[in-house]
């Protein structure tokens, strides 16, 4: 808040603990719902098609399809999460598979390119530096709170990466692209930041 | 075909003081603001922006809203709904008064829009506060005497939390293209003809347009309002790319 920041006559708010302050980004308030937030319908879950790549460039280094997948080693973390609308939740509790496994899995010890583009079902994208990625930082999350995702929050599987806001988290997903230029994705493109550092408040284009 | 209208303004989204010219009461539950700002003039039907609210002490609190009003209109409008417990739609709905000030930032979102430069039938399906960034649409319709087809199938709970009955009344009777159809999820009060009950796959069919006339159909309300008619849509086979959602609001779980 600066000096020319206007006082809302008769606005106190509803504070937060202390403890929870800490864990909190600017901008942000907490919520126990899971809201849902996506641009178009939800698609079906068709796990009998599913399938899952990772590419460098245009080069599919691997195909996984459900089966496959599940059989990969799977990781469950507990983290906080933010959504560029301003919710956060905490100690969200997820199962999935890291992209350090998946580029083990490809005999890879690093990403092969700076940036990732990801690809979802019906076309929506988002791209990430690689780095962001890997070292524990990102999953493919298939599981929340002990069951599997529901399709509204991107089930049968979602990236989430999430020390970034939540739209990075795609859902849905088919394929991380590992590329040697960035590209924008949808809501990228869209006038939404293009990192997105809940931290430093990287809401939209020019934060 | 154009599916939305990319050519949308990118002004630099800084924070700007809001002041409260008015207050409108739009049914027991849910008011309008009408505001002031320094620099707030291009944006697009069913962009929203960001609120941030300060208290004296320095605490903020921010929140999204759509913006009501259409670009045409004389002022910015937020059309804000009271959620029982919360922290800021309280402020708006109880508290506020004309010359208030809090800051504000937009447009934001350049996806849920649509403009008269778009061609094709309009489907428009609402539910509660999911109705403003409807009505921004239609308003910006009417603004610019547009008659493309368009419909809309709004669902509230009671006949009064209809937001913005007399205006969508106006705005059907200028015969220029426009239905509405309202459905009431609870109650069915002594004459009412409108429908009754959550929106369904016969109620779509009734008021929507055919998967020939590829309708651009934009959803929004709460999250298994959005679901179920995106749903239905896409079992009647209207093209994914064709339907646009925004969810406000609580899972319901
Ligand atoms: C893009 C976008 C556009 C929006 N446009 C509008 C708009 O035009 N008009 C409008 O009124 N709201 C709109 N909203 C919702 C708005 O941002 C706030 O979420 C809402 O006003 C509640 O804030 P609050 O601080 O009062 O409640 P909070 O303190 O955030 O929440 C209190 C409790 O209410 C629940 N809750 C939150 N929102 C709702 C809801 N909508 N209905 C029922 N329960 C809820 C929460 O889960 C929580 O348990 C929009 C949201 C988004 C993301």
């Amino acid at each position: 808040m600066n000096d020319d920041t206007p006082i809302s006559r008769g606005f106190s708010g509803r504070r937060r603990a202390d403890a929870d302050a800490k864990r909190i980004p600017p901008g942000q308030h907490l919520t126990s719902d899971f809201p849902v937030l996506s641009a178009g319908p939800t698609p079906e879950p068709d796990l009998v098609n599913w399938q899952f790549s990772l590419g460098d460039g245009d080069t599919k280094l691997c195909e996984w399809d459900w089966a496959q997948f599940g059989a990969l080693t799977q990781t469950d973390i507990t983290v906080d999460i933010h959504c560029v609308t301003s919710w956060s939740k905490l100690d969200t509790r997820w199962r999935g598979v890291s992209i350090d496994t998946l580029l083990e899995a490809v005999g890879l010890n690093e990403p092969p390119a700076p940036f990732a583009v990801i690809t979802c079902e019906g076309g929506y994208t988002t791209n990430v530096p690689s780095e962001d990625l890997i070292d524990g930082k990102a999953m493919i999350a298939t599981h929340f709170d002990g069951q599997p995702l529901s399709p509204e929050h991107g089930g049968p599987a979602r990236l989430l990466v999430p020390h970034l806001y939540f739209w990075k988290s795609a859902k849905w997903v088919r394929a991380i692209e590992f590329r040697e230029e960035d590209e924008p994705g949808f809501w990228e493109q869209l006038g939404y930041h293009n990192y997105g550092d809940p931290w430093r408040e990287q809401r939209y284009d020019g934060d | 075909m154009m599916v939305t209208d990319t050519a949308a303004p990118r002004p630099a989204l800084r924070w700007q003081t809001a002041e409260v010219l008015d207050v409108i009461g739009e049914t027991a539950r849910v008011k309008t603001l009408l505001l002031k700002l320094p620099d707030f003039t291009k944006y697009l039907p069913g962009q929203h922006v960001d609120v941030r609210l300060t208290a004296d002490d320095g605490y903020q609190a921010q929140r999204s809203y759509s913006i009501a009003s259409a670009p045409e209109d004389k002022h910015v409008a937020l059309t804000v709904e009271r959620i029982e417990d919360g922290e800021v739609s309280p402020y708006f709905t109880d508290e506020v008064r004309a010359g208030d000030k809090f800051e504000m930032r937009g447009p934001i979102g350049r996806y849920f829009v649509w403009t008269v430069k778009l061609e094709g039938p309009l489907f428009l399906i609402g539910g509660g506060s999911g109705i403003v960034p409807l009505m921004a649409m239609l308003r910006h319709r009417a603004a610019h005497a547009s008659n493309t087809p368009a419909r809309l199938l709004y669902s509230s709970r009671t006949q009064s939390d209809i937001i913005y009955r007399d205006e969508l009344d106006r705005l059907v009777s200028r015969n220029d293209g426009l239905a509405v159809t309202h459905t009431l999820t609870r109650e069915k009060p002594a004459g009412w003809i409108g429908h009754s009950g959550r929106i369904d796959v016969a109620m779509l069919a009734e008021t929507g347009f055919t998967v020939d006339q590829r309708p651009k159909i934009f959803i929004c309300g709460p999250t298994g309002f959005v679901e179920a008619a995106a749903n239905a849509l896409l079992a009647f086979g209207h093209d994914r790319a064709l339907i646009k959602t925004e969810r406000f609001g609580p899972t319901g779980r």
